[in-house]
């Protein structure tokens, strides 16, 4: 489902290459967690998957079922069914969450060629997602993400990722923020997901999301590559000794 | 008239003064009211149209501005269009000329042509001052407009909207507005344009707030492309009243429109708040001062701005605290959203404060779309130009949003959305 080739790219103003070869493939229905140090270019290949302008690719492509994505602005990437949950959502004061999801909802829709929602199944589908992620009627009513904390942000970001139903989700540090139970509801909400028809790529930096959203492969990225690949088993290891031997071990 | 200045008049103030010679005959008043006219324009024709040399024109130099004036007729009729909120209480002006009525939502109404024919608008035929171009041009030429009366214990039912609607020519209006003690009140003034000739238009209105009235006074002004509008309000504060004063403009081709308060009453409040959306050639003029005279008042002035295309925008916002006026709170902010390299934004706040224990700021910011914000957007499917709306919305929204009047919010988000759908 997810392919990317040889991929170089670095941001755009000021020429520092972030990303240096990475190659990374996930498959429909497959789990993959990211780990790696921080700073070894995680959030910035999300972005690069979700389309973000900051960032230039110099070489190498992402394909998308076999298509490539590069020429693709990040709407219509969106419009394709890729998601990315933000590690850091962002406020937009003066725009409402609930008109915003309509929005979001139905442009996705015109641009699959299907109808738009009306107001009452907008709104049951609205109300039944944020029972199941226990998100409060009150926060929908407030400006996107504006006030809303830490864990609310992350909860936000799931909420739309079930409205939208994307086939290629990306969750950057979705668990960071998190208490217990909101970790639980969250990892739920995203196994509830979890189909053959789809892949989620999870990045985290500890092994307790993956207890509840067990993946199918873990990558370690290091200095924008990926150092080292393996099943499950290969985050219990990092979690118990850290990054040192693999990072030696790939020097 | 006779022209005692040896100056040569521009293309636009020779027409002005043709045209009041044509007019004069023919406009409402008794001879006091006729004095006061004769007054304004020879004060007119001594000043001429003010120019960058004078302060408060400094922006706006209006004798460049102004190439010329269309005649005084109409192009065609114009007709009444639906209120900006439905169920208010209209009063229509057509091309200058009111409608007569009695009443509207329980408050006593007469035209200004009845009040200028039996004399009583003729005190108000005045200039603030020497550079007071509006006002003299207005009471020069004044024809009609409506008088409203709401006095203490009248409970208006429904906004009143005060609608003029001009199709071309020149139009030269007033509105006067006295609201009683305790009286809570919504009054929305609409300047609108039908049809594609050139328009000029005065307009001027005076706002009196009795002891703890409560009022939502909306200017909305929706010119074409070619038009120029030249608007002013008048404001008294009495104790303890409160103005949430709005001003949207979303249209026209060279907009000035004046607010002046004075803040006379102990425990009063004004709030300012101005969206100016302008786009192609617009040159968009809000001129504000509001003088605090006596202790304990406050008032806050939130302008936002939205450029697009070459227009230019200006505002100008004076605080003035007398040297009595202690435990002042006066805060203004001019926030501008510049969306092309051609287009421009000047702000000029001032702040004379006489007295040693108040609090005044101001402040002025110009930004560009946050890129972040759009990013975010355009990840969840929302292209490019649709988001770009959104944050342009958002950006005037939230100011919409302070009015907590559902009817009148949606209203005007209405009349902005619609402006977006055109410019952005
Ligand atoms: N727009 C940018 N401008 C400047 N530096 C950037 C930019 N984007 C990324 N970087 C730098 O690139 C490197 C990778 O950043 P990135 O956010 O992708 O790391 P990460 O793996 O997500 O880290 P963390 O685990 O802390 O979230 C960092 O050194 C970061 O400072
Ligand atoms: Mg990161």
């Amino acid at each position: 489902m997810l392919e990317i080739k040889n991929l170089h790219a670095r941001i755009a103003e000021d020429g520092t290459e972030i990303i240096r070869g990475l190659n990374l493939s996930v498959k429909a229905g497959e789990v993959a967690a990211i780990m790696g140090p921080n700073g070894s270019g995680k959030s910035t290949l999300s972005y690069i998957l979700a389309g973000r302008e900051d960032y230039e690719v110099t070489d190498g492509d992402i394909l998308y079922n076999g298509e490539s994505i590069l020429e693709l602005d990040p709407s219509e990437r969106a419009a394709k069914g890729i998601f990315l949950a933000f590690q850091y959502p962002v406020e937009i004061p003066g725009v409402a969450t609930m008109q915003f999801l309509k929005v979001a909802m139905n442009e996705q829709r015109k641009a699959r060629g299907e109808a738009e929602l009306s107001t009452p199944d907008f709104m049951r589908r609205v109300k039944e997602a944020s029972a199941e992620l226990k998100i409060a009627p009150e926060m929908l009513r407030r400006p996107l993400n504006v006030g809303f904390s830490g864990g609310e942000k992350k909860r936000a970001e799931i909420l739309q990722m079930s409205l939208l139903e994307p086939k290629l989700c990306v969750l950057d540090e979705t668990d960071s923020g998190l208490d217990i139970d909101a970790l639980k509801i969250v990892a739920d909400g995203v196994n509830a997901l979890r189909s053959p028809d789809r892949a989620v790529v999870v990045i985290t930096h500890y092994q307790r999301l993956l207890d509840y959203i067990v993946p199918d492969s873990v990558h370690v990225l290091y200095r924008g590559q990926v150092i080292k690949s393996g099943d499950k088993t290969l985050a219990h290891e990092l979690e118990a000794k850290g990054y040192a031997d693999i990072i030696g071990a790939a020097a | 008239m006779n022209m005692q200045t040896g100056k040569t008049l521009s293309v636009a103030e020779a027409a002005l003064c043709e045209a009041y010679d044509h007019a004069v005959g023919d406009l409402p008043g008794d001879s006091a009211v006729l004095i006061a006219r004769d007054g304004l324009i020879s004060d007119f024709k001594a000043a001429g149209l003010p120019t960058r040399r004078i302060e408060a024109w400094h922006y706006t130099d209006l004798k460049a501005l102004l190439r010329s004036v269309p005649d005084v007729a109409p192009a065609a009729s114009a007709d009444a269009v639906a209120p900006l909120v439905a169920g208010s209480a209209v009063l229509s002006v057509a091309n200058g000329v009111a409608a007569r009525a009695a009443s509207a939502a329980g408050a006593t109404v007469r035209t200004f042509a009845e009040a200028l024919a039996d004399g009583t608008a003729a005190a108000g035929l005045t200039a603030r001052d020497g550079d007071d171009a509006i006002g003299r041009l207005n009471g020069a030429f004044v024809r009609d407009g409506f008088v409203l009366d709401l006095p203490e214990g009248t409970e208006p039912d429904a906004p009143i909207e005060l609608q003029a609607v001009q199709n071309g020519g020149q139009t030269h209006v007033r509105f006067q507005a006295g609201i009683g003690a305790g009286v809570r009140a919504t009054v929305i003034e609409r300047h609108l344009a039908t049809g594609e000739e050139a328009a000029f238009a005065t307009a001027l209105s005076e706002l009196t707030l009795a002891d703890g009235a409560d009022v939502t006074w909306v200017i909305q002004q929706a010119k074409g492309v070619s038009d120029t509008h030249l608007g002013q309000i008048r404001v008294r504060l009495g104790t303890d009243a409160q103005l949430r004063l709005y001003v949207v403009n979303a249209g026209g081709r060279l907009v000035r429109q004046e607010i002046h308060v004075e803040v006379a009453g102990e425990g009063s409040d004004l709030k300012l708040r101005g969206i100016n959306l302008l786009g192609g050639e617009t040159h968009n003029d809000v001129t504000f001062t509001v003088g605090h005279d006596v202790p304990n008042t406050t008032s806050t002035e939130v302008l936002r701005n939205v450029v697009f295309d070459r227009a230019r925008g200006v505002f100008q916002g004076q605080i003035r605290v007398a040297p009595d006026a202690q435990k002042t709170d006066a805060k203004m902010s001019c926030n501008t959203l510049l969306l092309s390299d051609e287009a421009d934004f000047s702000a000029k706040p001032e702040l004379e404060i006489f007295a040693d224990d108040v609090q005044c700021g101001h402040g002025a910011t110009v930004i560009d779309i946050d890129h972040t914000q759009l990013f975010y957007l355009m990840a969840r499917g929302i292209p490019e130009n649709k988001a770009r709306a959104m944050l342009v919305n958002a950006f005037v929204a939230e100011i919409v949003e302070e009015l907590e009047d559902e009817p009148l919010v949606e209203a005007l988000e209405g009349v902005i959305g619609a402006w977006l759908d055109k410019h952005a």
